[in-house]
């Protein structure tokens, strides 16, 4: 066995029932690689990782993996991830999302556990499509493209997921491709390491049904377009905004550092405890 | 005599007079019933709750949080439940119907939580400020799926506080969401309450696993039906689901898994049926005319009761605190012994409708349905039981 496999195993729940739910060729175990491979390099415990997803094809990955798991409602991740990270805080809380999860039924919650800067980090798989139930259209996939709801065109504009997690206040957003596992693996363990809301966008293929759709090709093709289109930050920094067109930008897109919101709590701790008795 | 005077202040400094909101005595509730985490978002008339828990949840070392939505909300208050900590959530029918999605979530994967919904009139926005019982169904039929509900009300201020902490205690012991279901008049009418802290009251904390981790079965079928619980982070790592899951938390799509399941869910609240039922009779032994109340009305009940037997007509009165599971043994022995129930509600007839179904001809059941914003009074009440004498 070689090490990769090895370190996989060590993460994998053997007592589930294999195999997983996931078509062959999907991106989707290419991200929960790089988020082992990741949690292992920081040396996390089991005990401690409470890894949480919503509903749709990335809901399912938890289930494989030997931590504390939550497979929570459709597109509220965020908010049983708020509640277990504040009453907890010595937990380190991950969610799983995908793009119709985080930005579609779930956007509401994601724009604030952002402005919150809750220490939770998101990782959201966006393959710009519903896969789980048939290829619907969703918040990101792109205009002018088809899906069994947009049989004819999409007509509507598309989300920027890291460019709207920025624009809600996260404190740290990376994006890479399933094409570039090695950057995913580097972006997720710094995003877990970044105290406050921290997310990492992995552009995915869904050669099953976006893909099919629109006549994109295999799995591989797919992942070569992602390898043709992407764009590193510091490259993209030097290019003009149309040659930026259909471009993917990779890389550590924004890291700051703002007041998170436990520590902040615990402030108001002290000053509510100040005030018993006056 | 000296001593005795010491005794007497000691004995005042363990007890305390309160001049309470129903709102305020739920507060109160929680926190003696070791509630550390709420979240919520505004609503009238809930509001008072989530400030006061602002105030004072920090004090305790706890966690307050207002989310975005009530769909939020409930979802936090599940999170903060399976990392130990009792956690609660309060709103109003709006509200509650957005919570709907996340209390199935609860049911299925047996979080304990309380959710207080202080109704309104509806549908939507209706009546804000104004009294109703409108949501009776809504909580035992809201969510979707084959689910059971246990569903507490109360008609005093002292109750909101006991029926808060038995909702807590029932949810850990049952492992599922607890509802506190009252209306405004006794959310926002103040009463005199004395708590002491010497009063004995029966607090219950879920029931953890003993076995080694690696002998954990979380979703065990067990005699009472209730699984041990696991808290996040203390080395039970295991596998939570909103789908249909085995008994080690993993989904499932076997026929024979997914009957024993659904089956257990409804059975471990079932089999302790008198366990959580509760309801008080008042002069029922004699009542011709027994009047079946709850919440804020079942005090214009009791008050036309009183005046009904002055002027000699025999009436009692049946007063429900636990709403779901509905009280059927305690309806059928007032059904047996009264020739006519009388069941005024300030909705267009949610409980009469169960009295009704357990009725089976032995009386002649009587509705008085309010659904103006106003109260019930007791002489609407007395009029109707004129009426019929």
């Amino acid at each position: 066995m070689g090490e990769v496999t090895k370190l996989i195993h060590k993460y994998l729940r053997h007592d589930k029932k294999f195999p997983h739910v996931w078509c062959p060729g999907c991106g989707i175990g290419i991200m929960l690689g790089a988020l082992i491979r990741a949690i292992d390099r920081i040396g996390f415990e089991k005990d401690e990782v409470v890894l949480v997803s919503g509903i749709g094809c990335s809901g399912r990955l938890p289930v494989y993996v030997d931590f504390n798991t939550l497979h929570t409602t459709h597109g509220r991740a965020l908010t049983f991830a708020t509640g277990v990270k504040l009453a907890k805080p010595s937990l380190k809380v991950i969610v799983i999302m995908g793009d119709g999860d985080a930005v579609a039924i779930g956007g509401n919650h994601f724009i604030h556990a952002a402005r919150r800067n809750i220490d939770v980090t998101s990782i959201i798989l966006n393959n710009s499509i519903y896969g789980m139930t048939g290829g619907q259209s969703s918040p990101t996939t792109p205009y002018g493209m088809k899906s069994s709801t947009t049989v004819y065109s999409n007509i509507e504009q598309d989300f920027k997921i890291s460019e709207l997690a920025i624009t809600a206040g996260a404190v740290f957003v990376g994006r890479g491709t399933v094409y570039q596992a090695r950057l995913l693996d580097s972006l997720i363990e710094k995003a877990m390491l970044k105290p406050g809301f921290s997310v990492v966008e992995v552009v995915a293929h869904c050669h099953t049904q976006y893909g099919k759709q629109n006549r994109l090709g295999t799995a591989v093709e797919m992942m070569e377009w992602q390898r043709d289109h992407s764009v590193t930050v510091e490259k993209a920094a030097t290019m003009k905004p149309e040659q930026l067109q259909e471009k993917i930008v990779i890389g550590v897109l924004v890291d700051k550092a703002l007041p998170v919101y436990q520590n902040e709590y615990e402030k108001i701790r002290e000053r509510a405890k100040a005030t018993i008795g006056r | 005599m000296e001593r005795k005077n010491q005794n007497q202040r000691k004995k005042k400094s363990h007890q305390k007079e309160l001049l309470l909101q129903g709102n305020e005595a739920i507060v109160e509730g929680a926190l003696r019933a070791g509630c550390r985490f709420f979240a919520g978002y505004p609503i009238t008339p809930a509001t008072e709750i989530s400030e006061i828990l602002s105030v004072k949840l920090p004090q305790v070392e706890g966690t307050f949080i207002q989310m975005e939505d009530e769909i939020a909300s409930l979802g936090a208050v599940i999170g903060a439940s399976l990392a130990g900590v009792k956690s609660m959530t309060a709103t109003s029918g709006p509200g509650f119907s957005l919570m709907q999605e996340n209390l199935g979530f609860a049911i299925i994967a047996e979080v304990p939580c309380v959710i207080v919904n202080v109704m309104r009139g509806g549908p939507s926005t209706g009546l804000p400020t104004f009294p109703s019982q409108s949501d009776v169904m809504q909580a035992r039929w809201g969510t979707h799926g084959d689910h059971p509900a246990i569903v507490l009300s109360a008609s005093t201020v002292r109750e909101c506080y006991d029926i808060t902490i038995k909702a807590f205690n029932f949810s850990e012991k049952f492992r599922t969401p607890a509802i506190v279901l009252i209306d405004e008049v006794v959310a926002h009418m103040r009463e005199k309450m004395i708590l002491s802290d010497e009063e004995e009251i029966e607090i219950f904390d879920r029931v953890k696993p003993t076995v080694p981790p690696e002998w954990y079965i979380p979703f065990e079928d067990t005699p009472s039906g209730i699984p041990a619980m696991a808290n996040f982070g203390e080395g039970y790592r295991y596998h939570v689901t909103g789908l249909t899951h085995d008994i080690r938390g993993f989904p499932t799509s076997r026929s024979d898994e997914i009957g024993p399941f659904v089956a257990r869910l409804h059975r471990k609240i079932s089999q302790h049926f008198s366990e959580i039922q509760r309801a008080e009779f008042f002069q029922t032994e004699d009542a011709e005319i027994t009047i079946v109340a709850y919440g804020c009305v079942a005090r214009s009940a009791k008050r036309a009761m009183i005046e009904a037997r002055e002027k000699g007509i025999k009436v009692g009165l049946l007063k429900l605190v636990t709403l779901w599971p509905f009280v059927r043994s305690a309806v059928e022995k007032v059904l047996q012994t009264s020739k006519f129930l009388l069941v005024p509600e300030m909705n267009m007839g949610q409980v009469s409708r169960e009295v009704k179904r357990v009725n089976r001809g032995m009386a002649k059941v009587l509705t008085l349905n309010k659904v103006d914003g106003t109260i019930i009074t007791p002489e609407e009440i007395l009029n109707r039981i004129t009426e019929v004498s």
